[in-house]
């Protein structure tokens, strides 16, 4: 089985008629994949190499001497590396534009959220005694400078609790600064530096937290502070969303600067002229991964699907432009297109596609870029192929939009249930889609008997897609719940179910988790809370779970990681870490005994709490 | 009847089949399971470099194979075109081992046995051959493979003559 969604099932079948090649076909001829790559052991840091550790017997030693344990940590490390960079380059594009902005540089930009600016700022010293922009200026000069060395650590640590705090302090693994971290990595596992697995995994940690609590939650409130705090919002998901009769656009990618810019352009009264010129009824701007998540957080903009629907997207015939930004984005979407008549316009200079359109988008000029990239697909209309247009029928109803700013007054509520017992405690889903697992299965799967279970789910990324077109991100989905998350959940009037925003957005259920333990006077490893991944695919998840564990939350990974070549490494992540930083990582491709390993953790965490 | 063939020009020296032929022979047949066995699972084929070739050596399951009357225990014997290795019978002496004349057995001194290719009975296409992402190793009928050898030997020669002519 390749997937659980029909609107995807359909569009496989319709992608084997028109002979287009899919992901599940490509992973199919990759097997059996590359034994050595699967379970971390092979080494290219250097040209003596490459080299590989026999995993059964014989060669034990590359030619440096790094053992299976060194070469899968430093490989580990830089998977982290990979992902927080990915995370916090985002970060740093988002405070960019803020400086922009409030420079008067970017004009089509402006300072939506006014009181998160000045909460933000306060946190940073900055004096919020003066205007908006003056506010926003220093603001975003101060967090530039914990992208270096400067400053010396970074700000937003201090929203952790004191004892997590402490933990950190103690393993001496506080993140300094972003890049910093990133390029210690980098350094440290070159040949001959750090040959130490513990001391290159707890720096991984460092990096992992310089992300999460660095990266990550930059960029996440400098974009409420730009584009708005999320509220909750209706709106729809899946490939159903596309419609036949006017000019459909997909922005695809991660970061909200463009997208928001198109979706401003789809509004303009001349272009929605120009769609009807060329026989559309209007404009109709979908998103997919997490720039479309940010568009349906704040804008309620539909969602036409996670990243297993990149390529089924274009299958339908009726996409008219995908607009790609940076992350997630196959390169083999151009080669999709090639069968249909879809325009894939690249837009970043960090990212750029063979067979693409490369119009580059520069916040200087943001609305009158992303008007000429909106007229470019309404000139595409006319190009579809009627004999290939087949656009799935389900589209499901969702409500999003909970940030932490909208559960912050609940958190009282919530913890009075969690000590009553009604909710068993917290679980967030997250990451990607891939095709080793049936696309949605374990996201879908795992949230059901979370909730059955009383524990209430809160998601990013692509497993609140997968989940939103399960009909899970409803009110109506407590009928799946158990009796308390039931009772719970209608009292506030909240699915059970909670989309929390992008990937960079988990940064929310960090604060989240924060405020919970802070109120309890408690760490976060206390809480009766965990995490999983079950559907993983990039390096930015395994930066994900590297410091969700460091922030001291039991981690469950769907699809194993390539760490298994070593036993010592093996055993520190899923073993050693629980007491050293009070969580550890789990691996269990089976969605329900996920669930269940879940539902284990948090129960021992309510009995050492005493709930 | 199908044997493994090696196109030894396409071998990158990945060792992917040595990988997948232990695992095959695992309890688990699982990758992430394996490594963790014991004892360690044994791979019977052995990629081995010299000079710039890269060749998986693994038993060619001889017509007349010399390992089968060199073993003085019974333990090898020839079962519809493949030389099996009874495991039980084996006494540890290498003498199989020593006679082959591709060192395609595999000695365990630990277990006091050898271990050799058994063709991966459970598998349509052994697990070797499966696992080679360049094609290096071939599984089909001995004519098949020595007719598309001839034709790649033809297609070589046209291309020299084009040379000459130009």
């Amino acid at each position: 089985m390749r997937t659980i969604d029909k609107a995807a099932r359909f569009l496989i079948d319709k992608a084997k008629e028109d002979g287009v090649e899919l992901a599940w076909d490509r992973l199919e001829k990759q097997q059996p994949q590359c034994g050595f790559g699967l379970l971390g052991i092979c080494c290219r840091n250097c040209n003596m190499g490459p080299c590989r550790i026999d995993p059964f017997d014989g060669v034990s030693r590359g030619v440096c001497g790094a053992t299976a344990d060194v070469i899968v940590a430093r490989n580990l490390c830089r998977m982290i590396a990979a992902g927080a960079a990915a995370h916090s380059d985002h970060g740093r594009d988002m405070v960019l534009t803020l400086l922009m902005t409030a420079e008067g540089e970017a004009k089509d930009y402006k300072i939506t959220d006014s009181e998160k600016l000045k909460r933000v700022a306060s946190e940073y010293g900055v004096d919020i005694n003066r205007s908006d922009v003056e506010i926003a200026r220093d603001l975003a000069k101060e967090i530039i400078r914990e992208f270096g060395i400067e400053k010396g650590f970074i700000q937003f640590v201090e929203r952790a609790p004191e004892k997590r705090k402490e933990v950190w302090k103690k393993l001496g693994i506080v993140p300094r600064g972003i890049d910093r971290e990133i390029v210690e990595i980098m350094h440290r596992t070159h040949i001959g530096v750090d040959n130490d697995y513990v001391n290159l995994l707890l720096h991984g940690l460092r990096t992992a937290l310089s992300d999460g609590w660095g990266g990550s939650m930059i960029a996440t409130e400098i974009s409420d502070i730009l584009f708005g705090t999320p509220k909750p919002v209706k709106s729809r998901a899946n490939l159903g969303v596309l419609k036949e009769d006017e000019v459909n656009i997909i922005v695809h990618g991660h970061e909200p600067i463009l997208s928001e810019m198109i979706a401003l352009a789809a509004e303009d009264e001349e272009l929605i002229k120009l769609a009807k010129e060329v026989g559309a009824k209007g404009i109709n701007v979908c998103g997919m991964c997490c720039t479309g998540n940010e568009l349906l957080m704040r804008r309620g903009i539909p969602i036409a699907g996670n990243f297993l629907h990149q390529e089924l997207a274009i299958v339908t015939g009726v996409v008219d432009a995908i607009i790609v930004d940076v992350q997630c984005i196959m390169p083999a979407i151009t080669e999709v297109a090639k069968c249909y008549h879809t325009l894939i316009i690249s837009t970043s200079p960090k990212a750029k596609f063979p067979n693409a359109l490369h119009i580059e988008f520069k916040e200087e000029k943001a609305l009158e870029i992303a008007k000429e990239i909106v007229k470019k697909a309404i000139e595409n209309f006319k190009n579809r192929k009627k004999e290939l247009i087949r656009i799935p029928s389900e589209s499901m109803e969702l409500i999003a939009g909970f940030s932490y700013e909208v559960l912050a007054d609940k958190i009282d509520a919530l913890i009075d249930a969690i000590k009553r017992g009604d909710v068993r405690g917290v679980a967030a889903l997250v990451g990607c889609n891939n095709p080793k697992v049936p696309q949605d299965r374990n996201h879908v799967r795992m949230a059901e008997i979370l909730i059955k279970n009383n524990i209430l789910v809160v998601e990013t990324g692509c497993s609140a897609i997968a989940c939103a077109k399960a009909g899970l991100l409803l009110p109506e989905a407590v009928e799946k719940a158990g009796e308390g998350l039931r009772k719970f959940c209608e009292s506030l009037g909240i699915p059970p179910v909670l989309h929390m925003g992008s990937c960079v957005d988990i940064s929310r259920i960090l604060v989240l988790v924060a405020e919970i333990a802070k109120k309890l006077n408690v760490d976060i490893s206390d809480l009766p809370i965990a995490a999983a991944a079950p559907e993983w695919m990039s390096e930015k998840a395994v930066s994900i779970g590297a410091y969700a564990v460091a922030s001291g939350i039991f981690t469950v990974l769907g699809t194993v990681p390539p760490v298994l070549g070593s036993k010592n490494v093996t055993k520190l992540l899923t073993e050693d870490l629980e007491k050293v930083v009070g969580a550890r990582f789990a691996v269990e491709s089976d969605p329900e005994k996920a669930a269940k390993l879940i539902i284990e953790h948090i129960e021992k965490k309510r009995e050492s709490l005493g709930i | 009847m199908k044997e493994v063939f090696v196109d030894f020009e396409r071998c990158l020296g990945c060792k992917n089949c040595e990988i997948y032929c232990a695992v095959e022979h695992s309890k688990s047949k699982d990758l992430f399971s394996a490594v963790f066995e014991e004892p360690k699972p044994v791979k019977r084929i052995n990629v081995v470099s010299v000079d710039g070739i890269n060749f998986p050596i693994r038993c060619r399951h001889c017509e007349e194979p010399i390992c089968v009357e060199a073993c003085p225990s019974g333990a090898l014997r020839v079962e519809n075109g493949i030389v099996k290795h009874d495991v039980s019978r084996c006494i540890g002496c290498w003498m199989c081992a020593v006679v082959c004349p591709f060192a395609a057995i595999v000695a365990v001194p630990d277990r006091k046995i050898v271990l050799k290719c058994d063709r991966c009975p459970d598998l349509d296409v052994p697990a070797c051959v499966k696992a080679c992402p360049t094609n290096a190793l071939i599984f089909c009928e001995l004519d098949e493979a020595m007719r598309e050898k001839r034709r790649r030997f033809v297609s070589i020669i046209s291309t020299l003559k084009r040379e000459v002519v130009v």
